[in-house]
């Protein structure tokens, strides 16, 4: 998980407004179910697991499995109160996190 | 050979249904889609309508097949979509995704990008912060599988 994760979050927003949130992250996600040239199955390697805090607080949380398609893509809503940041966590099958910020300003 | 292809040959050569084949081309049985849809419901009852499933009807591509939910929900702090689970029964491991929401999501909403090895059905299950569960399903007819090497 090398490159940068790609966040799509307005930078401001009123109190009382649905945001909507959209995260790209460039992962094989490789299932566990192929096989290589010489007939040997490839051994899963996924991210499993993707969380969207705000000001700490969890607002979303998704538990993948193989069956979501390689470079994860989440779109999710948050409904919002005050300013902040959000703060996004990759995890993936060794344990490797992966984290990005971004702040919004609420008015 | 892998151990699973013998005891396939053989069962065929007893005369065994090629459902027990099943496991060998990569799909996951019916009976192992229902189990997973069990684990969420618990066996109850569930509402259907409450959810709104947008999923293609053909899928040129099953490697990446777009999914949008929606779920009928005031997303208060006292009634509030809690969870979203995603089955398929065409690929080799039924549980695709579940998705984790709070009063702070606003609206009971995800999106994101699936496989589906062939042709099949695809289950959508809502939990609610007051008990309930929904769930609905929509057929994808798959063109090209996404689940294979």
């Amino acid at each position: 998980m090398a490159e940068k994760p790609r966040l799509r979050v307005p930078s401001e927003a009123k109190t009382g407004d649905i945001i909507q949130i959209k995260t790209l992250i460039s992962h094989v996600m490789e299932t566990g179910f192929r096989k290589d040239d010489a007939g040997k199955p490839i051994p899963r390697e996924i991210i499993n697991s993707f969380v969207c805090t705000f000001n700490g607080h969890e607002v979303f949380r998704a538990d993948l499995e193989p069956a979501i398609s390689a470079n994860p893509y989440f779109e999710f809503t948050v409904k919002m109160a005050e300013s902040g940041t959000f703060a996004f966590a990759w995890v993936d099958d060794n344990g490797t996190v992966t984290t990005a910020e971004q702040g919004i300003t609420v008015s | 050979m892998s151990s699973l292809t013998r005891r396939s040959a053989l069962m065929l050569g007893a005369g065994m249904t090629l459902t027990l084949v099943a496991a060998d081309d990569g799909m996951a049985t019916p009976a192992e889609a229902d189990a997973e849809i069990a684990k969420f419901t618990g066996g109850k009852a569930t509402e259907s309508g409450k959810i709104s499933i947008d999923l293609p009807e053909i899928a040129e591509n099953g490697n990446t097949v777009p999914l949008a939910i929606k779920v009928d929900s005031p997303m208060t702090a006292g009634d509030y979509v809690s969870e979203i689970r995603v089955i398929g029964d065409a690929n080799p491991n039924p549980g695709i995704v579940r998705f984790h929401l709070t009063p702070m999501s606003g609206r009971a909403e995800a999106a994101t990008r699936i496989r589906l090895g062939g042709t099949g059905t695809v289950t959508v299950m809502a939990k609610t912060s007051t008990g309930k569960l929904y769930a609905d399903r929509k057929v994808v007819k798959v063109t090209v599988g996404g689940c294979g090497g």
